[in-house]
């Protein structure tokens, strides 16, 4: 049966259709639905865990025991799970083990642009790259054997443009998954220096041996189209679809496996062609190996910034581009924005107009940067708040903690920063903190987490209570604020960045996607009471609007869910409820 | 087949990547190859929403090249205009003459960009003005209104009407099959 499938889906279908028993992986754009389809699949262990590097140790736990098992994440993601994924590569696997890892060039939804084909030859792992639905599906598959085969976890690299874009799938029934004995082998399991020596060396023979298997062709991978003898292009991943368009004429090798690079198989490629190019996303990777191993390759004038497409190859090969029918115009943007009813709005209002320096985290809050708010002033990485409010704190001897706060949510806070908290009540910080917690991982599309209290299956499971968690990671300083009354939040910001201790803020309103029963018939705005003051907008509300020609505000009912922010700041009495 | 390339385009909320999954289940029952490719993760609602959707014997690409659409369907009177690459000079616009205001109008800060609007559709091959939220509010839903483009879009496309109805009635809450289908057949008579 044929069906259209995204990439995530494709990649969530390779894994039941390849006996996977176990799933554990973080939520990130865009990689999440692998592991939100993996758990319709009732004959698939699946859990969305704290972190990345979690996520990855329980799979390997799972392969030790000997089930083939899948993690999910994106770039960023990798480098958390780094740590594991270093040495699992000596380890080696029992069951199949394999990573997928999401890039996103252009960075639709991501921090930075960073290309994670570098971790394969940092880890000595073997990395394969689907270019559409129906490999990212397959390669799943191949993965898993290859994992089985060479005792080796098998990284897949998906990017955006494979992940959340769509073509046609042939669907197979499940296979009955090979099972092994858990293993109990000490010089296979335990990494001290004397054991992890003798591993290193079957690292580097395992590389060896899985760059001559793609060269050899015992593995179906690494195809050549031959076409023309004038120009042959090296490429990867939905690049090669890209480079099929543009360049018809052109002889393709598409490398499906891009580390190891298997040599013996492009240096007979580069026998038959008279130009030798490399076409890839993002940094000279396949070119540098290339290089490195003394093939010569012809230049291209490629960034390593952002995505390519059809158009961009051919631009690159000196080919004409069609013209635009009309000229870009310059349009009123429809910019992202914290949700009409969202419970961090009322603390962001509450830390602009304090003036308060906020370290930010990586969430649906990191919106707060945006104007009328304007609340955030950095943002690094996941749980990167809490610490670098510390160390603003440690280096100003206190000054700057008096005027600051880091802000965090609370899937964020479970992710990484409580690492974060306990170094600063270990090191007798000063700082103050924000857990907005609203009870669900919102930014990635409202994934459960341990403050929700239920599994990615919706089974009812333990929630984890803030203040008591805090209590006794050794905070002495933990205020429950209500965020949609600024004034109460206003009191205690001030009150807690004056005290000369570490205390931690938590709020403790839902996200309108977690609970929808706190959802309340709409307010409008009472026209004959508006003064004009704007302090209303000024909350960047979406359901709040301006009507420029009586200079008076309005509110969209369609759009409010009643939260009452906005009536908590009108000093005018003119916001009323309906009903 | 001959390729076709459709540039789907609307706001958050107005159904613009069901649309585009219907139209490539419909490819696929028709026995043609698609490939479709959408960005989401930081567009919240309200954010503007684009689908890629390619269908021929044999797709490469995801992502139109410039120039390359031969449709370009925007579900919303604007929005169109926020991805000149895609049209040209053989490219057909299907729009729909509803209006949602970004922040910046609605706060009062930008206008409307009506006359760009207006002058932007003489670049296009033919232009289709469809009234799809006055239709849908007819049918009983303002919600439909997304179905009643799609239903002019088949119109412009080599696949069954009942095709078309067959998919609908598939992808859609069961509760809604009878007003989306009436809102399709709507736009399919436009």
């Amino acid at each position: 049966m044929k069906e259209v499938l995204s990439g995530n889906e494709a990649f969530a279908r390779g894994a039941y259709e390849h006996g996977v028993k176990v799933v554990s992986s973080y939520p990130g754009t865009p990689s999440t639905e692998i592991t939100e389809h993996v758990a319709q699949y009732e004959q698939i262990y699946s859990e969305w865990a704290t972190n990345e590097k979690v996520a990855l140790e329980t799979v390997i736990g799972a392969s030790l025991a000997g089930r083939r098992a899948m993690t999910c994440m994106k770039h960023v993601g990798l480098n958390v799970a780094a740590d594991p994924l270093m040495t699992v590569s000596y380890t080696g696997v029992n069951g199949g083990l394999v990573i997928v890892v999401a890039d996103d060039p252009n960075m639709f939804s991501s921090q930075n642009e960073q290309d994670s084909r570098h971790y394969a030859r940092l880890a000595k792992v073997p990395m394969l790259e689907p270019a559409d639905s129906q490999e990212a599906k397959d390669f799943i598959g191949i993965a898993l054997e290859m994992s089985e085969k060479y005792c080796t976890p098998v990284l897949v690299r998906s990017c955006t443009r494979i992940s959340h874009s769509k073509s046609v799938v042939t669907l197979k029934a499940r296979n009955t998954p090979p099972t092994f004995e858990p293993e109990n082998d000490i010089k296979k399991w335990v990494m001290v220096p004397a054991n992890a020596r003798v591993r290193h060396k079957i690292v580097e023979n395992r590389l060896e041996k899985l760059a001559d298997c793609a060269d050899t062709g015992r593995l179906t991978i690494n195809p050549v189209e031959f076409r023309s003898e004038e120009i042959g292009i090296i490429c990867a991943g939905v690049t090669y679809h890209y480079v099929k368009e543009a360049m018809p004429e052109a002889s393709i090798l598409k490398l499906e496996m891009v580390y190891p690079i298997c040599f013996e198989k492009i240096k007979r490629f580069c026998e038959r062609v008279k130009k030798l190019y490399v076409v890839e996303e993002l940094d000279r990777f396949i070119e540098n190996e290339l290089k490195a191993a003394g093939i010569e390759i012809q230049p291209l004038n490629r960034s390593v910034c952002g995505e390519l497409s059809v158009d961009e190859v051919r631009k690159l090969f000196g080919k004409s581009v069609k013209e635009p029918a009309f000229d870009p115009k310059q349009l009123p943007a429809r910019p992202p924005n914290m949700c009409p009813g969202c419970s961090h709005r009322g603390m962001f209002y509450a830390i602009a107009k304090l003036k308060l320096f906020a370290a930010g985290d990586i969430g649906c809050y990191t919106l707060g940067l945006l104007p009328p708010l304007s609340a955030i002033n950095s943002t690094v990485c996941m749980g990167a708040s809490i610490p670098m409010a510390h160390g603003m704190d440690k280096a100003t001897d206190g000054a700057l903690a008096r005027k600051s706060v880091a802000v965090i949510g609370d899937s964020t806070f479970f992710h990484t920063g409580i690492n974060g908290l306990l170094n600063s009540v270990y090191n007798a910080g000063t700082s103050t903190v924000i857990i907005l917690d609203n009870s669900i991982t919102g930014m990635t599309g409202h994934q459960p987490n341990p403050g929700t209290g239920c599994t990615i299956k919706g089974a009812p499971t333990q929630k984890i209570n803030f203040p008591k968690l805090l209590e006794a990671m050794g905070v002495k300083n933990i205020r429950t604020v209500n965020p949609f009354d600024p004034d109460e939040c206003i009191k205690v910001l001030k009150e807690e960045t004056a005290r000369e201790e570490l205390s931690v803020i938590v709020t403790d309103k839902p996200c309108i996607f977690a609970d929808r029963s706190v959802i309340k018939p709409p307010f409008y705005v009472d026209v004959k009471n508006c003064s004009g003051c704007t302090i209303c907008t000024r909350l960047g509300c979406p359901a709040i609007l301006w009507n420029k020609e009586d200079k008076r505000a309005f509110i969209d009912e369609s759009l409010c869910t009643g939260c009452e922010l906005c009536v908590k700041v009108c000093r005018f009495d003119a916001i009323h409820q309906r009903g | 087949m001959k390729d076709i390339n459709i540039l789907m385009i609307g706001v958050g909320g107005q159904g613009t990547v069901l649309s585009s999954d219907i139209v490539c289940d419909v490819a696929l029952a028709g026995d043609a190859d698609v490939k479709k490719s959408e960005i989401h993760g930081m567009a919240q609602r309200g954010g503007s929403v684009v689908s890629h959707v390619r269908i021929g014997a044999k797709v490469l690409s995801p992502v139109i090249p410039i120039g390359e659409a031969d449709i370009v369907i925007s579900f919303e009177n604007m929005e169109f205009l926020r991805y000149p690459e895609y049209a040209g000079k053989n490219t057909s616009l299907v729009v729909s003459t509803h209006r949602i205001y970004p922040p910046s109008v609605a706060g009062g800060q930008e206008a409307y960009p009506a006359e760009q609007t207006e002058d932007t559709k003489k670049a296009f091959k033919e232009v289709f003005e469809i009234d799809a939220m006055k239709t849908a509010t007819a049918i009983g839903n303002s919600k439909v209104a997304g179905m009643v483009m799609l239903g002019k879009l088949a119109a412009l496309l080599p696949f069954d009407a009942d095709l078309w109805r067959a998919v609908i009635s598939k992808k859609v809450p069961p509760k809604t099959v009878d007003m989306n289908l009436a809102a399709f057949n709507a736009g399919y008579q436009f």
